[in-house]
């Protein structure tokens, strides 16, 4: 097994070397730190998916909570939304949320004065309704304000770091909603349930105009390093050149968080907290009726995973330098995702980390290799007298649609557990197979004594 | 009078319209949940490919100067059926059935379902790149208008035939489904089937000839509902792709595995989406002259704004599955 990381990374070092060598620099550099982000993401993937068995099919919800708040957080101050009225109707429409939730706590507690059943039931339907209608008559007027008088609310103007760390916490309530909601679902419900939700938040994200600037896409985004036009003004290097320092330097701060990540995310899954996570998801039943909390450890580890995504979100909208919430499509921000950590390895972090950027990298050199590919073709066509083939771009770029799901397909059949699958570690007294523990700890998840 | 004409055009219609198409495909989700046990996620794409494949007919036939009082692409969609329904089984034999062969778990098949969308996406821009087409470039699309002869309105109810067509078909369909899963042995094993596989196989029904005709059926009728919705609005590669979600929304509230609680739930999805964008200011202005003055209605009373119209499909999906998990004809639990 350790044999094949390190066939497998070296290779994946040499791949970058030789798309330096056919790209240049700036394009390798621009494929390193994105891919960097999505390793990221889909560490927090495997955190859900390999660790505890949730099945999240909404990344990109989280993906573009994580770019809202990073532009939300570090975009300059809005003067004109600032020196408006604005601030004030926002605050009412806070208010009346306040209140609409009020009524809904109310209504859910009703059971207390002896309001039960059917009544109970009319009632919360009653009281949702009457939250909605009254959040909708103070935000409609809010929003129609500040979009016809300061466009959008406008940034903070706050440090960029600031902004991935809130990214990652406003990740983490809304998964933490979401767990509440939906984690008791079964497997495939839960996948077709965070699917809609995703789409919820874009439909959200795309018109709520006041908030995300929508379709206007909001740019330039600062950057947590120098950018290329601060090496060109004072250093004076080239423009190519520029490019390759400042991504290098925005490189360097995501591989720092990478590795910082992985390093907590590995400790995690070797330490207590790691078995008992790993109990629940092969069978959550006896871990159950071991007297652990199964959906209490779902939702902190769907929240632990979705912070994760909300940070590499964060990350790719950063480095964009544009929040373009029409730009999110479940193909590129979902489904590659897990693209990423079936072929890498449920649950091996060394095989999702290889797998996201593999995966990405394959992605997008899929685009310039299928446009030579078809250029080859047209011009052989053209010498059969048939033509030429119309539309080589766009085209093209679907042919990498049609290889992800070749790939999918592929890996469940012959590699499911992908290329660096996990290491079962039998603990216990059997000294075949794997490392042996020197004995049963208290909280070894499932084969711990009930307290 | 014209308020309440305006009212059966966007909600009535256009609601009957959307269920209808809903409904036409989570039968197919459903029949697939019930029988092999997972979500067929790429059943959207199965119903881009089937109204790909009545357009390529449809082109076919009008090529040849074949014209007739119905639109060509309705004409051949038998044979478009059979076409989608066999490649439906192709589908399953290259990419699901060894899965399943080596007992794969469903989440398993889920994902390889969308592996699946994904290639039949990829495939179709690649032979029809990216534009929009229309079934109507060679032939006219007749539109029906009804003039309503009682209180004075003015406006007549508008309807195509293509609409009409898809309405029709659709009660057809169900009536042959009804009869084919309750008179034919086979409809009954199917039944048998998805309510205990286990106990299926050992009464000696031959449960690969009933996975087969799972996909055939499934595969028809996502030929259907794709060259309905095609006909309707134009031909795009993503056609079916963006309401794959409400098509579970309908399955799910339904009840997976129940082929009367997916027809009901597409109608209810359906028209709980044209109900909740339609607004209702438009009926309440006759009251206007009732009210006085000082009150005046908002010029927008829709529940959410039109802009939202899909997440309200998901919102309806989520409370189901919070309140009632096996949606209101009791599916399947496992």
């Amino acid at each position: 097994m350790m044999r094949r990381t390190i066939v497998l990374y070296a290779g994946l070092v040499l791949l970058f070397v030789v798309v330096e060598l056919a790209l240049g620099a700036a394009f390798t550099t621009r494929l390193c730190v994105e891919a960097m982000a999505y390793a990221l993401i889909a560490l927090g993937l495997n955190v859900q998916w390999g660790y505890g068995g949730l099945f999240n099919f909404g990344v990109m919800g989280f993906l573009m909570i994580g770019g809202m708040a990073v532009t939300s957080v570090s975009a300059p101050l809005n003067i004109k939304f600032w020196n408006s009225d604005g601030p004030v109707l926002l605050l009412e429409a806070l208010g009346a949320a306040a209140v609409g939730a009020l009524i809904i706590i109310a209504a859910h507690r009703a059971g207390r004065i002896g309001i039960k059943g059917r009544w109970r039931t009319a009632l919360k339907v009653v009281a949702w309704a009457l939250a909605y209608v009254i959040y909708r008559s103070r935000i409609d007027p809010a929003a129609t304000y500040i979009e016809s008088h300061a466009g959008w609310m406008g940034g903070l103007g706050l440090p960029v770091l600031l902004g991935w760390a809130v990214g990652g916490l406003v990740s983490a309530a809304v998964a933490y909603v979401i767990g509440k909601i939906c984690l008791g679902l079964r497997t495939d419900y839960l996948a077709i349930a965070t699917i809609g939700i995703a789409e919820i938040i874009r439909a959200l994200v795309k018109n709520m105009d006041w908030l995300t600037r929508g379709t206007l896409t909001v740019s330039p985004i600062p950057w947590p390093v120098p950018t290329p036009q601060f090496y060109q003004d004072a250093a004076g290097v080239g423009a190519t050149t520029s490019f390759v320092y400042a991504r290098l330097g925005y490189f360097a701060v995501a591989a720092v968080v990478v590795l910082v990540v992985l390093v907590m995310i590995e400790i995690a899954y070797r330490g207590p907290w790691g078995r008992m996570m790993r109990a629940i998801r092969d069978n959550h039943i006896a871990a159950e009726s071991m007297g652990k909390d199964v959906k209490a450890r779902q939702i902190e580890i769907f929240v632990f995973g979705s912070v994760l995504m909300g940070i590499g979100g964060a990350m790719l909208t950063s480095f964009a330098q544009i929040f373009d919430p029409a730009g999110y499509q479940p193909i590129n921000h979902t489904f590659i995702v897990w693209v990423m950590v079936i072929v890498g390895g449920a649950g091996n972090n060394l095989g999702v980390l290889f797998g996201g950027m593999f995966i990405y990298t394959v992605w997008v050199l899929s685009e310039p290799l299928s446009q030579a590919l078809f250029r080859a073709m047209s011009h052989w066509s053209l010498q059969f007298g048939w033509g030429a083939i119309p539309d080589i771009e766009s085209r093209s770029l679907q042919m990498r649609v049609f290889v992800l799901g070749l790939v999918i397909t592929l890996a469940l059949r012959y590699a499911p557990k992908g290329l660096i699958p996990e290491v079962m570690r039998k603990h216990g007294p059997s000294r075949r197979g794997g490392s042996v523990m020197k004995g049963p700890t208290p909280e070894a998840g499932a084969a711990a004594p009930p307290k | 009078m014209n308020e309440f004409i305006f009212f059966v055009d966007k909600v009535l219609i256009a609601g009957a319209v959307l269920g209808s198409i809903y409904a036409l495909s989570a039968i197919g989700v459903t029949l697939i949940f019930g029988i092999l046990r997972f979500a067929h996620f790429a059943h959207g794409d199965m119903m881009t490919m089937g109204a790909f494949v009545a357009f390529i007919l449809a082109s076919l036939a009008s090529a040849a100067g074949l014209h007739a009082g119905l639109p060509m692409g309705f004409l051949l969609l038998p044979f478009a059926m059979a076409i989608t329904a066999g490649l439906a089984l192709l589908i399953d034999k290259s990419f699901y059935a060894p899965l399943r062969a080596r007992g794969a778990k469903p989440v398993t098949l889920l994902i390889a379902s969308i592996g699946v969308t994904l290639m039949i996406q990829g495939l179709i821009r690649l032979f029809a790149g990216v534009q929009s087409r229309s079934f109507f470039e060679t032939e006219p699309k007749t539109v029906y208008r009804i003039a309503v002869p009682f209180g004075g309105a003015t406006r007549p109810i508008v309807i195509t035939e293509p609409e009409v067509l898809m309405i029709l078909a659709t009660i057809v369909i169900v009536i042959a489904l009804h009869l084919f899963l309750t008179r034919s042995r086979l409809g009954k094993a199917m039944r048998a089937m998805a309510d205990n596989a286990d106990l299926a196989r050992v009464s000696g029904i031959n449960t690969q000839l009933v996975v087969r005709v799972t996909w055939l059926i499934a595969g028809a009728l996502a030929c259907m509902g794709g060259t309905m919705l095609a006909l309707d609005v134009s031909l795009k590669p993503d056609l079916a792709f963006n309401i794959v979600l409400p098509i579970f929304a309908a399955a799910i509230v339904g009840g997976l595995g129940q082929a009367y609680g997916a027809i009901a739930g597409g109608y209810l999805v359906g028209f709980a989406e044209t109900l909740a964008v339609f607004n209702w200011s438009v009926l309440l202005q006759p009251l206007q002259r009732v009210l006085p003055a000082s009150i005046q209605l908002p010029a927008d009373l829709s529940i959410v704004p039109t802009e939202y119209k899909l997440t309200v499909a998901f919102v309806i999906l989520i409370i189901v599955l919070l309140v009632r998990p096996t949606g209101i004809f009791k599916g399947a639990s496992t």
